[in-house]
């Protein structure tokens, strides 16, 4: 009774953090996330030995970093995994803002690695790509955006994001990284998708795309290459997609044997962006459909979890985030299969690259975050016939 | 200011009318809209959601799909090729205007393997390492040993390779014949030719398909059965190599990343020499560059593709174009006092000088920007693009190259009076060394148009007319006084009346502006001025001549003196006659007379 009356112990809002995160957590998307990194690393002691040895560097040095900030992207997946919703947008918009600035100095304070395109900070030890950590903030904030719009009385959220968004577009085109610009216009679509875009705006949007990508193939000779050597039927063995192809078809289906690929001394990005030859090559089909697999529990998941969630919010940065996780992984390996024209793109957990697996640790924590089970009400349609 | 009309009316106004509060009404009537608004989305939404997923589960599902047919693709035994089938030398050979070979084919043997019929796979690995270092014994005995019944080795076999591997005498290793394109004069001409690559292939016989240049190009003809005959170019081999080599040379000394030069014959359009220099050998391809700028590489053709502004060579055109619409003479006096000022633009002269009142001729001796730019001034934009055009300049070269077509010129979209300035002194529109030849060939030829050609062509095309004779005698001899008052003072070559004129362009900055130190030097020659029969152009890359402590970089320093020597060496191959200096009067003979 005194307690009740003075309050000397503290009253439990509700059961401890951990066990309730643990019992709330989507464990079979978090478990191909832990899979998915543990495959990378295994692929990265294939595939960076070579960049390693051409940089006169310890063979697993490259290992060894990935297996450093992969760590690191293991705990910013479990922190971010934690938050509450609330948090999860907090942290979003705050990221965003701050990638955004960090993505706007880049002109100035930028450097391109003698590859042609200013996309990074030089930290000394590591280096840095805002664009990386600018698209979970930026899908936290236009889902936050468009979710506020469809309040009665609302701010104009989709004008606003999309304004945003274009902005964006144009930051990032100006470096010139048309891969991300592609993938941040993408996110904005999916999100204002599910939000409820009319069907005539969607054809036109449709229809935008082709005009800006033909008007961006007669303007940019970087990308008209690319198409083109997309469009030609005949491959010429020596390029880049002849070696992968030929390394997928000499993988067959059980690949020929660990550390006996050939394919990752020929291709300059064997590390990034043609991994997945690497895997086919040394492992086979079989490992590719495991990674593939992998990503589809991911992605098809998250986005049939958030298909019961009530609050707009979460559905739409969830949406959001699933789709962009999801069509990078998608990109990558449908460059690699020629089923999509040349467009470097990492896969996310399994490529190298610092900056990259952490984003993608915390966008991958935020969706988490989102697609955790919680209360939706359903008691109020049973009772009331109605939803909140 | 706009009133939201107050919901549900009716109900509001009951309850005014009892002295209630109308707020609670209004608020729960929102509440309720908005809970009917988000049972409406969220039914939208996963219907939408559901299709996303799906989406991305059938997008899943055919890169897998994907994956397992390209994984299930393994090199097979072709079936369908004739046993012993002979194989015929059906791709025809490529030869000069002289007849001497260029391209030619080469009976060789490709060497695969039937590991079933193997008698001794470790002993064949091993014997086949000793002949070919380039493989493994190990690699070799696995994958003779995993079960797979046909596998390549070799590609390519020469005759003493060939009788080694028969001397291992294992049944398992079998020949497949081969016919192979050569190209036994290495470097030379290697832009031109392309090179050539295996097709389709079989045991018996594989195809050869042309990669570029002229054996991609007309990949059709030269795998035409029904002409088997050589494909005669217009190139002649002797000019083709002395002028390689000057160009080398010359492009060392000047310190140049890269050089190309044209030698085309006025009359007939032929292109009797086309070099571009880092080259490469046509047998051995070099890999395309993966990364950065493909102009590096070696296979670019900087004399077809490269697209560069071509500088003060522009201005001949400009003046020509106003003579021949009667707008100027030779003697016209020209405004030329430095600087133009045209909006926010100040127009200049190479290191501040200031000309003053001049002639047409003398804008062209001096190369002075102000007085082409006042002369481009009174032509106007339309009818200045419509005389560009008319030379060919707005259009890809018409040569028989499969990168010519790709190799248009940049032209600015808009053409506002400041394009009109500048493209008069060429900057703002760039073109290749190709159109810059067929342009001056066309003043050369009397203003009759000539069209660029490497196949040998004889007898002189009659294009259509594009000036009046006049204006183009007019300008061959500005062209002409150019070399022997003017810029280009270096490459008088005595008795072959060189003509011509020297362009230094800065080089565009891709990330915008202009390098401050680097140029395109660009030479467009004719000779000889009395009678034009050759047109010549050197362009020099990045050049910069250092003989002096401050470094010049002006095509006067660069280009003519390549081009002199160019001249000086293949003016006797093309058999011209020096045209003799009048003999002064002689008095010893006189007397004797």
């Amino acid at each position: 009774m005194t307690e009740m009356v003075h309050g000397a112990i503290p009253v439990r809002a509700s059961d401890p953090v951990l066990p309730r995160w643990w019992r709330t957590i989507d464990k079979w998307s978090m478990t191909s996330i832990l899979v998915l990194f543990g495959i990378g690393l295994l692929l990265g002691l294939a595939a960076s030995v070579p960049l390693a040895t051409r940089n006169g560097l310890d063979p697993f040095y490259y290992v060894q970093r990935q297996a450093f900030f992969g760590v690191m992207a293991m705990l910013a997946m479990v922190g971010c995994s934690m938050l509450t919703p609330n948090g999860v947008r907090r942290l979003g918009v705050l990221g965003f803002l701050a990638a955004f600035a960090a993505l706007a100095v880049l002109p100035f304070a930028g450097t391109d690695f003698g590859k042609g395109a200013v996309r990074w900070f030089s930290l000394g030890f590591a280096s840095f790509q805002p664009s990386e950590f600018l698209k979970p903030g930026f899908i936290i904030l236009t889902g936050w955006l468009m979710a506020a719009s469809q309040e009665l009385n609302g701010p104009p959220g989709k004008r606003i994001s999309f304004a945003v968004t274009m902005v964006i577009v144009a930051f990032l085109s100006m470096q010139p990284d048309f891969g991300q610009a592609a993938l941040i216009l993408f996110g904005w679509s999916v999100i204002y998708f599910v939000a409820g875009a009319p069907m005539v705006l969607i054809g036109g949007f449709m229809g935008c795309v082709v005009f800006a990508g033909t008007l961006f193939y007669e303007s940019s000779e970087h990308f008209a290459r690319r198409i083109d050597g997309f469009l030609n039927p005949d491959l010429d063995p020596r390029t880049q997609l002849g070696y992968a192809t030929n390394a997928i078809m000499e993988g067959g289906f059980f690949g020929v044997g660990v550390g006996e690929g050939q394919v990752k001394w020929s291709l300059p990005d064997a590390h990034t962006d043609f991994i997945i030859a690497v895997a086919a090559e040394e492992y086979g089909l079989i490992l590719v459909l495991c990674i593939i697999a992998l990503y589809g529990v991911v992605v098809v998941r998250s986005l049939f979890r958030l298909m019961r969630e009530r609050d707009p919010f979460i559905r739409l940065a969830g949406t959001g985030l699933a789709c962009i996780f999801g069509v990078q992984a998608m990109i990558n390996m449908g460059v690699a299969v020629r089923l999509l024209p040349a467009k470097g793109m990492t896969l996310p957990f399994v490529s190298y690259g610092g900056s990259s697996v952490i984003a993608a640790g915390i966008t991958v924590g935020m969706l988490l975050a989102l697609t955790r089970t919680r209360p939706q009400g359903q008691i109020g349609d049973i009772l009331f016939k109605r939803g909140r | 200011m706009i009133r939201t009309p107050l919901r549900p009316l009716a109900r509001i106004l009951e309850a005014r009318r009892r002295g209630e509060n109308p707020d609670s009404i209004e608020r729960e009537n929102l509440r309720l809209r908005h809970e009917a608004m988000r049972d409406k989305s969220r039914a939208r939404a996963e219907t939408r959601l559901l299709c996303l997923g799906l989406a991305f589960f059938t997008a899943f599902t055919v890169i897998g799909a994907r994956m397992g047919t390209l994984a299930s693709g393994q090199p097979m035994e072709p079936r369908s090729a004739l046993a012993g089938s002979e194989i015929s030398a059906n791709r025809a050979d490529i030869v000069d205007r002289n007849g001497r070979i260029l391209a030619t084919n080469l009976r060789t043997y490709a060497l695969y393997a039937h590991p079933k019929d193997m008698i001794d796979p470790e002993r064949v690995a091993v014997e086949l390492e000793k002949l070919f270092p380039e493989l493994d014994a190990e690699t070799l005995e696995r994958r003779f040993t995993d079960g797979r019944s046909f596998m390549w080795i070799r590609r390519k076999l020469s005759p003493e390779q060939m009788q080694a591997v028969h001397d291992i005498g294992d049944p398992g290793l079998l020949f497949g014949p081969r016919e192979m394109r050569l190209y036994p004069n290495g470097n030379l001409a290697a832009h031109i030719l392309g090179g050539s690559t295996f097709g389709a292939e079989g045991v018996h016989s594989a195809e050869v398909i042309g990669m570029a240049g002229i054996e991609k190009a007309l990949d059709d003809r030269l795998r035409d059965p029904g002409h088997p005959e050589p494909l005669a170019l217009s190139i002649d081999m002797t000019l083709q190599s002395t002028v390689t080599e000057v160009l080398g040379t010359g492009m060392q000394m000047m310190n140049a990343k890269g050089a190309a030069a044209v030698l085309m014959d006025i009359k007939t359009g032929e292109v009797l020499s086309m070099a571009s220099l880092p080259d490469f050998d046509p047998n051995d391809r070099p890999q395309p560059l993966l990364k950065g700028d493909p102009g590096d590489s070696p296979l670019f053709n900087r004399a077809v593709q490269g697209v560069y502004e071509l500088g003060s060579t522009f201005k001949i055109f400009t003046v020509a174009a106003a003579m021949d619409l009667g707008l100027v003479t030779p003697d016209t006096i020209i405004d030329g006092k430095t600087p133009l000022v045209w909006g926010r633009f100040r127009i200049k002269e190479f290191q501040n000088k200031n000309y003053g009142m001049q002639t047409v001729a003398e804008v062209i001796e001096h190369s002075s920007n102000v007085g082409t730019a006042r002369i481009a001034l009174q032509i106007g934009a339309l009818r200045q693009q419509a005389f560009l055009r008319s030379l060919g300049l707005f259009d890809p070269t018409p040569v028989e190259l499969v990168e010519a077509p790709g190799a248009r010129p940049l032209v600015p979209t808009k053409w506002p009076e400041i394009v009109t300035i500048t493209t008069s002194y060429g900057h703002g529109m760039s073109a290749s060394p190709m159109h810059l030849a067929a342009a001056y060939a066309t003043i050369a030829n009397g203003g009759v148009k000539v069209e660029p050609t490497l196949l040998r062509r004889d007898v002189p095309v009659n294009g259509p007319r594009v000036m009046s004779e006049e204006t183009a005698r007019h300008s061959v001899d500005m062209l002409r006084s150019v070399v022997t008052k003017g810029t280009a003072s270096l490459a008088e070559v005595p008795g072959y009346e060189v003509a011509g004129k020297t362009g230094t362009a800065d080089k565009p900055n891709p990330q915008g502006g202009y390098y401050p130190d680097k140029v395109v030097n660009t030479f467009a020659s004719v000779f000889p001025a009395s009678d034009p029969q050759y047109v010549l152009i050197v362009t020099l890359d990045e050049p910069v001549e250092t003989t002096l402590p401050t470094p010049r970089r002006t095509a006067g320093w660069t280009a003519v003196p390549v081009s002199a020597e160019i001249i000086r060496r293949t003016a006797p191959l093309l058999g011209l006659r020096p045209i003799a200096p009048e003999p002064e009067p002689d008095h010893l003979l006189a007397v004797r007379n």
